[in-house]
């Protein structure tokens, strides 16, 4: 995409008068200027100077809604034809800042403090202590291990996917069916996939799958016992949701290689094996490196299956950094210490998939 | 022997192994093929069939319908959904509609938020270009593109504070508008993809004819767009409808959703598993006939972007 000049020329002879303009600018003004005199008042009464009989925050918000939709309205009025342009990003733009850009920067405050939602004393301002707590904590840099371990897993699930989008893509009846089948887990949600499979279909006494395990001369199948078999456990699980994702990206990219391709590769006889490692998986290389890319995004949120099915156990090796965290709020109730771990983990995954994006882009490049 | 003798044409020994050869690989991709659809189908027909069991047939792990076992109303009766307990008072039945509505009004609304501003700014993205102080067009679009990799736990402390001093916990607000900035990302990445599609000579033509650029874009471009705005919606409605975090977080009694209740049944009940497949069933019900019949719309929005 374009990133410089119009793709769209639009000519229009806007008459504003002088008067509007003010008008536009005007209530810009005054309602930001309302918006700071009522967070103000809100500001003080917390603290206690005034009691103005607030109960919430609330009036700030409803200011806040004023000021955005007169920012938009304003624009009209000052810009005209621009004005309008403006219009369509703009919405998205001040919904995406008010709702992540401030809550961080709230969260940064709230990181470095002691904060427990239940007791009354309210925030505690405790410096680099959180830090410190985190920097000893063994949970949080095993669940950040884990997290690794669990993104490697990605590496198999790419190579189910590729494997089914190569069948699904050869010709084939019932394609219809068997797209729709390959499609549902993916519809699924993550809590009702861990009673269906995590609590009912792997429990060990007649869950379907113990029962298959036995007969294939596992005695006493645990899935949820050691360490690894449990974290092997929970990366088939989430793969059985999400393979469905990357093989559907998969397809769409071996659907848009064109058939001259390996007719050719044929025809200069070369069978399927050399055929596929040759024209194909080349060709591929950029739908797969966008399909991990984001299968590894979805992968770092992962958290649901965790949380529903081990809850961390055994003894955390199953744990992924947001069920940690989650674990940690609802144990103790201390936002401060929780958010900083997120904060941490926010600015891993920012330089790693930074690291990553760059690295993909060199490697995707076309070589010639 | 006398009729091989007979035969004037025979397959010649390359012939016969290329037979061959094409057998073994029709037979391993349908062996493939089936072996997966059978490993995606066969949790969900475990769970329906588990919903219609009793005790001694879980214990026995009975699979086929009338065949082992005979099926009983037991799971669907806990939950009130059975045909004899359809007219009867059920407090279950009132809680699981509760938090099915609340579900539906959650995912309904924050989808179609989401496709409306994403629409908007995607379509502005791709046709004008804009300077806010340093950012120019692609800075916008990777702004909003990378709220795709702030994971949810970031947000969820500090908004669990935030929404308590606006009084917005555990209201259906709150979530409608985590849901919507949690899918943006993604209606955005689909939309830009459908509307560089669509010519500009398009809007061109309407202009000519006299058109504001808002009349072009609502009578003309909408339009064209109405598939991609579908899939945006359907595959933002199937993320809504599924996510436990936020909401787990951030309801108690009002606006819990589905997949809290789900969740919490789980450790309460212990294994009455013939309610609880029951349960898990009916959440899931919708996202699968969804999935069955707009099929096309979800691989359609899935695979937007992907092929450039």
């Amino acid at each position: 995409m374009s990133s410089s000049g119009d793709l769209l020329h639009v000519v229009t002879n806007d008459s504003i008068s002088a008067r509007r303009k003010t008008f536009g600018r005007a209530i810009i003004w005054g309602s930001a200027a309302l918006l700071i005199g009522i967070a103000a008042s809100q500001l003080a009464q917390v603290l206690g100077w005034q009691a103005f009989g607030f109960e919430n925050w609330r009036p700030t918000l409803y200011a806040y809604i004023l000021w955005a939709i007169c920012l938009c309205w304003g624009q009209v009025l000052q810009y005209g034809e621009h004005g309008k342009r403006t219009l369509f990003v703009l919405p998205a733009a001040l919904f995406v800042i008010s709702l992540t850009v401030f809550p961080l920067l709230f969260g940064l405050m709230i990181a470095f403090s002691d904060w427990n939602l239940s007791s009354p004393d309210g925030r505690q301002f405790n410096g680099w202590d959180n830090v410190r707590q985190m920097w000893v904590d063994p949970f949080y840099w095993n669940a950040m291990l884990n997290m690794v371990w669990y993104v490697l897993a990605i590496i198999v699930e790419y190579a189910i996917a590729f494997g089914l989008a190569l069948a699904l893509n050869a010709e084939i009846r019932a394609r219809k069916f068997f797209r729709v089948a390959f499609l549902l887990p993916l519809m699924l949600s993550p809590v009702a996939v861990s009673w269906m499979i995590g609590k009912s279909m792997l429990e060990a006494r007649f869950g379907p799958i113990a029962r298959l395990s036995r007969l294939l001369g596992w005695d006493e199948p645990s899935f949820f016992g050691s360490p690894w078999i449990a974290k092997a456990t929970i990366m088939v699980m989430d793969a059985w949701t999400f393979i469905p994702f990357m093989m559907i990206m998969i397809l769409a990219g071996l659907q848009a290689i064109p058939k001259e391709l390996n007719e050719a590769a044929k025809v200069d006889g070369a069978n399927g094996w050399r055929a596929f490692w040759e024209v194909t998986f080349p060709m591929m290389l950029p739908v797969s490196i966008t399909a991990i890319l984001i299968r590894i995004i979805f992968k770092l949120k992962l958290a649901d299956i965790v949380i529903n099915v081990t809850a961390g156990a055994p003894g955390g090796a199953t744990d992924t950094v947001t069920s940690f965290i989650f674990r940690e709020y609802r144990d103790r109730s201390n936002v401060g210490y929780g958010t900083l771990l997120a904060m941490v983990y926010l600015v891993i995954i920012i330089v790693v998939m930074t690291g990553l994006m760059k690295l993909a882009d060199r490697f995707a490049r076309p070589r010639t | 022997m006398p009729t091989a003798a007979a035969q004037i044409f025979h397959d010649g020994p390359s012939d016969r192994a290329y037979r061959a050869k094409w057998w073994t690989g029709r037979i391993s991709v349908y062996g493939l093929l089936i072996l997966w659809a059978f490993i995606c189908l066969f949790p969900i027909y475990w769970t329906l069939t588990t919903s219609f069991k009793m005790a001694p047939d879980v214990m026995k792990g009975n699979m086929v319908p009338w065949v082992d076992f005979s099926p009983a109303w037991l799971g669907w009766r806990s939950l009130g959904l059975s045909p004899d307990t359809w007219g009867d008072e059920s407090t279950v039945r009132a809680e699981f509609l509760k938090r099915f509505t609340n579900s539906a009004i959650v995912s309904l609304a924050s989808s179609v938020l989401a496709v409306m501003l994403g629409s908007l700014a995607a379509y502005g993205l791709s046709r004008f270009s804009y300077k806010f102080a340093w950012m120019r067009n692609s800075d916008i679009s990777f702004f909003f593109l990378s709220q795709l990799i702030l994971p949810p736990v970031v947000l969820a402390l500090p908004m669990l504070v935030l929404y308590k001093e606006l009084a917005l916990l555990d209201t259906r607000i709150g979530l409608i508008l985590l849901y919507t900035l949690s899918v943006l990302p993604i209606v955005i990445w689909i939309m830009r993809d459908q509307f560089s599609s669509i010519p500009t000579e398009l809007e061109e033509a309407a202009l000519v004819d006299g058109l504001s650029i808002w009349g072009a874009f609502l009578t003309i471009i909408l339009p064209i767009a109405l598939p991609g705005m579908v899939a945006a919606f359907i595959l933002s409605l199937v993320l809504t409808w599924n996510e436990y975090f936020f909401a787990a977080l951030l309801t108690s009694t009002h606006a819990n959703t589905l997949p809290v209740m789900v969740a919490s049944q789980t450790g309460s009940q212990g294994i009455s598993w013939w309610s609880m497949a029951a349960l898990a069933w009916a959440a899931i019900l919708p996202l699968i006939v969804i999935g069955v019949v707009l099929e096309r719309y979800i691989i359609k929005g899935m695979a937007a972007g992907a092929v450039k």
